[in-house]
């Protein structure tokens, strides 16, 4: 999983029907220091997470495990939503 | 998934049956401000988008949960046409 910050969201009216209801956000991904680092990319939002938010997102299949039984064909999750984080 | 702009269209007669009546299309990546990023991709197309329209890609294994690519050798499939993109920074 990786640290990102919500930068803005994406509208699509025609879609895969089992994206329909999801919500998809742009992420900046952050370094530990806070600063972007990366491309930024599409997420779904399964943890409730808006713009400005500092979310944690999950890769690959796993992104689509919370909407299960239903497939969608998502390859970015926000699974989380980071209060604060500190470094040792 | 990538924003990306569809940018052309791939035509293969041999292929493997599984993607057969598949309609296949070039894909360049962008950011949200809509500059382009990356190298070209060729992503199978479930919602009917063409050339010139921004697109959402999903890429890896979940392309196979597109509509209709059950089992399907693919890598990166659209799987929505964009309508708005809004940046909350400058």
């Amino acid at each position: 999983m990786q640290i990102a910050k919500v930068v803005g969201d994406v509208v699509a009216t025609r879609k895969d029907e089992n994206l329909a209801g999801l919500k998809l956000l742009i992420l900046q991904p952050l370094t530990p220091a806070g600063e972007a680092v990366g491309r930024t990319l599409v997420a779904v939002d399964s943890a409730g997470a808006g713009v400005g938010e500092t979310v944690f997102f999950v890769r690959g299949k796993e992104a689509s495990f919370p909407f299960y039984p239903v497939e969608a064909p998502v390859d970015a999750g926000i699974v989380g939503i980071v209060d604060h984080w500190d470094l040792g | 998934m990538l924003l990306a702009k569809i940018v052309g269209t791939v035509v293969a007669t041999r292929k493997d049956p599984r993607l057969v009546s598949n309609k296949l299309l070039i894909a360049r990546p962008m950011d949200p401000r809509g500059k382009p990023e990356g190298g070209y991709l060729v992503a199978v197309d479930t919602v009917d988008a063409g050339v010139g329209e921004t697109v959402l890609i999903v890429s890896g294994s979940s392309a196979r949960m597109a509509s209709g690519l059950k089992d399907c050798p693919v890598d990166a499939a659209v799987v929505g046409i964009i309508d708005n993109i809004e940046l909350s920074e400058t």
